[in-house]
């Protein structure tokens, strides 16, 4: 086990260093500037604002030095909001994005194991078509129009729900982006779930446990949960990511201060330290989240750790 | 002599197919057969209907309306449905007709996803066949690069491009297809390992053709199948990417329009003006649903398992 979790370990660094490099180059090349704007600043401004920030530098040089302040977890300086640095911005944002993310992460883990449990054992029944039919409501509709029409309906028709906003942070305004948020992912994961489920009440370790008489609720718990969850968990990784990208979406609709809204804000501002700031930071959430999910999988499915 | 008389025919009975049952004209191939099986199913023929159906009065519909979808109409601003003044899916703030619009975004959507889709496709299939073919150190070594590619998270990277080549939205999405190809690959890397394997490879291989010609001629042709399944489940992808990027503010540019673009204006005014929302969203739904239902019941046909 420890074998195995530091060769990922050692894969998902030259990983993360890829992906900062890529971004760092496709963000540099990039025509037009953070300083373009309506009326062209004089030349005078424009290199001494360039020189400020060592964009005059060869790019190999600006490349170095931004590696150099990473490994120091500077992320360096916004070119549009002068008052805040890259990392003060994201401190601010992160504690509505962690919010939203954990609840919707939660949210579809529970309620997506739980539908696909129940779909597999009550398959073909009518419970199992009205799941499946939410799941595929779930999955093809996107979220920005989920957003708007639960908006019109439980925001203003109905008046129960703030229609955005984070208020004071109570529930009430976190109902809404949440589910958004992770409608789609309980769809994916119950039908993961379910699928695995009925594979492995058709294996022959249960019918064993059948036969010796065991009581279903104790065989559904005991004996199949364990080795149905293993595709469910491999999807975890990836759908953590998904979450923190689709959360640019939710927090972008719901008016929610999070990263997200900082780094759409700072895309169509075409302010690069922060955009690149941004990136490295969610890359690596997503790598490091991607590694401890590998890690469960590992400590799940034994097979995987002797490969 | 008799015993073995009874004998023989027996297998011939049981083996070889009289001549009187063999199919009236051409072989079953494989493509015959899959597409029986695919007219078998209803969910699937419905969703071909639908989706031709939208296709075709997206490229066609725009001929036959009065309004296009940029100039506005002075006597009609904000207009709801009305079949009197000849705007079926009413008008926008600005008075342009909505039914020309949503037809034009609808067209610009599906374009710009069989762009994306058929650059992922292209890279895709030669990637993963010349890995497959070559096989050795090469195979390695492009399938490890393709492990990187994987851990990138792809929404980041498709915001990053979108920096890059903003004010093109075609070129955009074939940077985006230049991101989609990898599951392509894998998929043609396994089908390309057994299919060289086969005596026609090694025919053409003994009369001397060389390794290029041999892949473009004898293997990729046999990947129909994985490539068209493939195919249908990356272009609702590709729409959900675009109607996204167009949502954040990113996408395509006014007087210009796509589905996301449309949905997102709708979605700011749903209270007062909800047909802007609504006839926009039913069609990226349908759009989005029928392929699921096409793609779904192509793997099910082309599935050697219960053939």
């Amino acid at each position: 086990m420890l074998g195995y979790a530091s060769r990922r370990l050692l894969t998902t660094l030259p990983v993360i260093l890829i992906a900062i490099t890529a971004a760092f180059f496709i963000l540099r090349l990039a025509p037009g500037g953070p300083f373009d704007q309506e009326r062209a600043l004089p030349p005078e401004v424009l290199a001494n604002l360039r020189s400020y920030y060592h964009l005059d530098d060869p790019l190999i040089v600006q490349y170095f030095r931004y590696l150099v302040r990473l490994a120091h977890f500077d992320l360096g300086p916004s070119f549009v909001t002068k008052d805040f640095t890259v990392a003060q911005q994201i401190t601010i944002g992160l504690p509505y994005t962690m919010t939203l993310g954990t609840c919707a992460f939660v949210l579809a883990v529970v309620l997506g194991i739980t539908a696909g449990i129940l779909g597999a054992l009550y398959q073909n029944h009518a419970g199992d078509y009205l799941i499946a039919a939410v799941a595929m409501t779930g999955l093809v509709v996107p979220n920005f129009l989920t957003a708007p029409i639960l908006q019109l309906v439980f925001g203003v028709n109905l008046a129960w729900l703030p229609v955005g906003g984070w208020g004071d942070g109570s529930i009430r305004f976190l109902i809404m982006p949440v589910t958004v948020l992770s409608l789609s992912h309980i769809a994916r994961i119950s039908r993961l779930m379910r699928g695995s489920m009925i594979e492995t009440m058709n294996a022959n370790f249960i019918k064993t446990a059948k036969a010796k008489g065991i009581g279903r609720r104790r065989t559904v718990l005991r004996h199949a949960l364990r080795p149905a969850l293993t595709p469910v968990v491999s999807y975890l990784g990836p759908a953590a990511g998904y979450l923190l990208t689709g959360s640019i979406v939710v927090e972008s609709i719901f008016g929610i201060p999070g990263v997200g809204r900082y780094f759409v804000g700072a895309a169509l501002n075409r302010d690069y330290g922060m955009v690149l700031g941004t990136v490295v930071f969610y890359m690596s959430i997503i790598l490091v989240l991607n590694l401890l999910v590998d890690l469960a999988y590992a400590w799940l499915d034994p097979k995987v750790r002797t490969r | 002599m008799t015993l073995y008389v009874d004998k023989r025919e027996a297998l011939e009975k049981r083996f070889l197919v009289p001549d009187t049952e063999m199919p009236a004209g051409k072989p079953r191939s494989l493509m015959r057969d899959a597409m029986r099986r695919l007219r078998a199913n209803k969910a699937a023929v419905g969703a071909i209907i639908v989706l031709s159906l939208i296709i075709i009065l997206a490229v066609l519909g725009p001929y036959f309306i009065p309004y296009d979808y940029e100039t506005p109409d002075w006597g009609a601003f904000r207009a709801p449905p009305d079949f009197a003044s000849g705007h079926y899916f009413g008008t926008d703030q600005n008075g342009r007709d909505l039914l020309a619009r949503v037809l034009y975004g609808t067209r610009v959507s599906l374009t710009v996803a069989i762009i994306a889709t058929s650059v992922s496709v292209t890279v895709g299939v030669l990637y993963g066949s010349v890995a497959g073919f070559v096989g050795g150190r090469t195979d390695q070594a492009m399938m490890r690069f393709v492990d990187v590619m994987y851990a990138l998270p792809y929404l980041l990277f498709v915001i990053l491009l979108m920096v890059m080549f903003g004010r093109n939205v075609f070129l955009l999405f074939a940077a985006i297809g230049l991101l989609e190809w990898l599951t392509m690959a894998r998929i043609v890397r396994g089908q390309t390992l057994s299919l060289k394997e086969r005596e026609f490879v090694e025919a053409a291989r003994a009369s001397g053709v060389s390794t290029l010609p041999i892949i473009l001629r004898h293997i990729v042709p046999n990947l129909v199948g994985p490539v068209v399944i493939y195919a249908t489940l990356t272009i609702p992808e590709i729409v959900i990417t675009e109607s996204f990027l167009s949502y954040l503010g990113f996408g395509v540019q006014e007087p210009l329009t796509s589905l996301g673009t449309l949905i997102s204006e709708g979605a700011s005014v749903i209270q007062v003006m909800p047909w802007l929302l609504f006839f926009p969203g039913a069609v990226l739904v349908s759009l989005l649903l029928s392929f699921a239902f096409i793609g779904d019941g192509l793997r099910d046909a082309f599935d050697p398992k219960d053939r």
